[in-house]
């Protein structure tokens, strides 16, 4: 299971890449795995608020079906049209062609992109799935 | 892995998609030991059985099998259950793993004149499912298979270890089921795999979660979903398991031949979702605003690519049909069962 070092993550199984104000979101590869084969995956429009720790899509596998949240509060600025013809991308590369949606966070006092508190860093979100078995 | 029935279950080995697949295309191992298996032996066996079931298995010739039912006095389901009549006096009786308890609870009281063996924890069960299971098998086992009809079995070897072979399954594809000893099991399992790899694309093992969505294509009834102690095998479209026709007196006859006179308060359905969100266990079916109806199974199809489900619905409600997923109605077709027939699909 891989838990690359420079994203967030959240104690919902979704990871946070941060560019400047635009924050990639996916779930991890834990999830993916927990999941088993993602079949469909319904995500927010393209100019939708998402708010920290709101479900804004689903992600349905073969066995059940998850709310998908946004780890950060902003506007959609893009999903991944590609998920609609091949939701397998999730599985086979989460951090990757499986990404979701990004959005548009706004900026601090001194311009510095701010992130929700509660983020979990590599280490932590390691720890979490662990201690989940 | 996931617990089920008390015991420790592979869900998926790696792809659940891909294990599906393989069923369909090629062939695929299932580990099903955790089947009860019953044996029910001696001279009074047949007659025994004619009782305690509401099927026929006084009728079945020796090395056949039949699908039948264990029913409560007012006509409800206990278990469905195979029965394979391995010689004059010899039935193996195969339970569901949840169910096993309960059928070893009644079989002794509706048995007298049987003697009764729980075979469960001795007998390993491996299943080989798919086109090539024949193919396959027959490299390691000294049984001819082109002979063996559907639903009949016989003793012989697999991998040099004794086992009863029958071609069963609940997947919707031609296939065997392979008891052995429960000490053989690895031994009969490593031999279809060193088999299955000699064409080199290798032999994949699927799991529950694969189980689940090829019976449900092949509109096969889950004991749990679509069976129950309050479910009629009428209402689940089950009533020719049913023989009235038989001679003498069988634990429910009384109530079900009333059901069967009066018509089925619900019937099974089988839909095809139009939208993408899949109908699951336990959402409401409706007609317009009106609850007609419940979801007993649903999955994506692999191998329709949509989303299917089956459903009860009040008996006389037509279309069309939406399935109530979390507070978003979707709407969905009603299709004939199975959802996956290979004689069609070949």
């Amino acid at each position: 299971m891989s838990v690359p070092a420079e994203l967030h993550y959240s104690e919902e199984h979704e990871w946070v890449a941060i560019d400047g104000n635009t924050a990639s979101v996916g779930i991890t590869d834990y999830a993916a795995q927990q999941l088993g084969d993602v079949v469909y995956v319904s995500l927010p429009s393209v100019g939708a608020t998402v708010t920290a720790g709101e479900p804004c899509g689903e992600v349905e596998s073969t066995k059940s079906v998850s709310d998908l949240y946004s780890p950060v509060d902003g506007e959609i600025v893009e999903v991944n049209e590609e998920l609609d013809d091949d939701p397998g991308l999730v599985n086979a590369e989460p951090y990757g062609a499986g990404w979701m949606f990004r959005v548009r966070v706004q900026a601090g006092p001194g311009g510095e992109t701010a992130l929700p508190p509660g983020l979990l860093t590599a280490a932590e979100y390691e720890e979490l799935t662990k201690s989940a078995g | 892995m996931t617990e089920f029935a008390g015991w420790l279950m592979p869900l998926r080995y790696g792809s659940e998609t891909a294990e599906h697949n393989a069923v369909r295309s090629s062939a695929a191992l299932f580990d099903l030991s955790h089947m009860g298996e019953i044996a029910v032996t001696g001279p009074g066996a047949a007659e025994a059985l004619d009782y305690a079931v509401c099927g026929w298995p006084s009728a079945l010739a020796p090395g056949r099998a039949r699908y039948t039912m264990l029913c409560a006095p007012d006509g409800g389901v206990l278990d469905d259950l195979v029965i394979y009549r391995q010689a004059a006096d010899r039935f193996l009786v195969v339970a569901n793993a949840a169910n096993t308890a309960v059928v070893l609870g009644e079989l002794p009281r509706r048995c007298s004149g049987a003697v009764l063996q729980d075979e469960t924890e001795a007998t390993g069960l491996i299943a080989i499912q798919g086109p090539n299971a024949s193919g396959i098998l027959s490299r390691v086992t000294d049984l001819p298979l082109e002979g063996m009809r559907y639903y009949a079995g016989a003793s012989g070897t697999v991998g040099g270890c004794p086992a009863w072979v029958a071609r069963t399954g609940y997947t919707g594809e031609d296939g065997f089921e392979i008891f052995c000893a429960a000490g053989d099991a690895e031994r009969v399992w490593a031999a279809l795999s060193e088999a299955g790899s000699r064409d080199g694309a290798g032999l994949a093992a699927a799991g529950l979660a694969a189980r689940d969505t090829l019976r449900l294509e092949a509109g096969m009834p889950l004991y749990g979903n679509e069976l129950g102690p309050d479910v009629t095998p009428y209402e689940a479209g089950l009533g020719r398991v049913v023989r009235l026709d038989k001679p003498g007196d069988f634990v429910g006859r009384a109530a079900l031949a009333a059901r069967a006179a009066e018509g089925p308060r619900r019937t099974l359905i089988g839909l095809l979702a139009r939208s993408r969100r899949v109908p699951r266990h336990g959402y409401a079916v409706l007609a317009g605003s009106a609850e007609v109806g419940v979801v007993t199974s649903g999955a994506p199809s692999p191998t329709l690519g949509t989303p299917i489900a089956m459903a009860y619905v009040r008996a006389g409600t037509t279309g069309p049909f939406g399935v109530d997923i979390r507070g978003k109605t979707e709407p969905a077709e009603v299709t004939e069962l199975p959802f996956y027939d290979r004689r069609k699909q070949r």
